[in-house]
């Protein structure tokens, strides 16, 4: 496992120490250090992995076409993001965006800015290196507010690359976003809700 | 073996002093109540409250239920909320979907969890009532030597509406 410093993640943690005592959702999958990282900063923690949850809907064929699959995509949205009305204080969603094709991730988007409450924060990372054919995923763990451990989860093609102007679009619901671009060609996005 | 529904079933083996285990062929449709340490490795349906007690979910156990416990060791299947006065371990290869209040979490790699995390702390004792200090509620985050950083903000920019 690797570790990578992150100004996301360090931007992220200064709504946590402000405020204790909130609602978070991570859709990294549960693991041990950031389950103690945020429940030690006295916060609730919804975990989930929104990977797994992609890959046992959409898994079984072409992953990108079953997406246009209405029935996939309503057991997607039911299994993986079935969250009241703005219920978290922020999220966790790191790289999944990536893998969503385009109607389901302005679906995607449009329940993570619902479920989000007004002035919360949501972290999410994108690569920017346009000319990969695949990129490497990883589960992402919080080591300190500054510091994020990469546990490798193989490689995947990702459904499109993002620059700060398509960012800017998908996010256009939201009321701020903030980009962190990396030496190591990875986008980190801060948006406010 | 297999209990009558909503009726308590309390101590399955008085032979195990200490542990009673559900075996693999087992099925519990109902309430259990326990007053010693239990291991399922069937299938339990309904309630489970062994509050002084630890639970442990073997690998071949698929348990949906709610569970009162002092500690739960999951290794096989649990769909349920789950309360423990001490500590919650989520072992590799444990389903668990659910919510969780606990004092102590312990989840291991390899593990699926989905569901809320809720840490109730326990009341800190007076100084003078301790001769140490109080242990964490939590156990420590996962530790991992620190590389040196190649990924640095190189740039930054912001959008405000």
């Amino acid at each position: 496992m690797e570790t990578r410093s992150s100004s996301g993640l360090d931007q992220f943690c200064s709504l946590l120490v402000e405020r204790p005592g909130l609602t978070l959702l991570d859709l990294a999958g549960a693991n041990q250090s950031t389950m103690g990282f945020l429940t030690n900063l006295g916060h609730r923690v919804y975990s989930d992995d929104i990977l797994l949850q992609m890959d046992r809907c959409f898994g079984d064929g072409n992953f990108y076409e079953n997406q246009s699959d209405a029935q996939k995509v309503a057991q997607f949205l039911d299994s993986a993001l079935d969250y009241p009305a703005q219920h978290f204080d922020g999220a966790l969603v790191w790289d999944s965006l990536e893998f969503l094709t385009g109607p389901l991730l302005e679906t995607v988007v449009g329940r993570l800015s619902n479920m989000l409450r007004p002035g919360s924060y949501m972290l999410a990372l994108f690569h920017a290196e346009e000319r990969a054919e695949t990129i490497p995923t990883y589960s992402y763990r919080i080591q300190d507010r500054k510091t994020i451990t990469l546990a490798p989860r193989g490689r995947r093609r990702p459904a499109q690359f993002f620059n700060n102007r398509s960012l800017e679009k998908l996010f256009h619901d939201f009321e701020s976003v903030k980009f962190f671009l990396t030496r190591d060609h990875l986008r980190e996005v801060i948006v406010r809700r | 073996m297999s209990s009558v529904p909503n009726r308590p079933t309390e101590s399955f083996d008085a032979t195990r002093a200490g542990n009673a285990v559900l075996g693999k062929s087992v099925v519990v449709k109902g309430q259990v109540l326990s007053r010693e340490d239990l291991t399922i490795d069937g299938e339990v349906e309904g309630t489970i409250e062994m509050q002084e007690h630890r639970l442990t979910i073997g690998q071949n156990g698929k348990v949906r239920a709610s569970v009162k416990a002092r500690e739960v060791i999951v290794m096989g299947t649990l769909h349920g909320n789950v309360e423990t006065g001490d500590r919650i371990d989520i072992r590799k290869e444990a389903k668990l979907v659910g919510d969780i209040r606990t004092a102590r979490i312990v989840i291991e790699d390899g593990a699926y969890f989905k569901g809320n995390v809720d840490i109730v702390r326990a009341e800190v004792p007076k100084p003078a009532a301790v001769a140490s200090a109080p242990k964490p509620a939590n156990p420590p985050p996962a530790n991992s030597p620190v590389s040196a950083g190649p990924a640095m903000a190189a740039g930054v920019g912001e959008i405000k509406r």
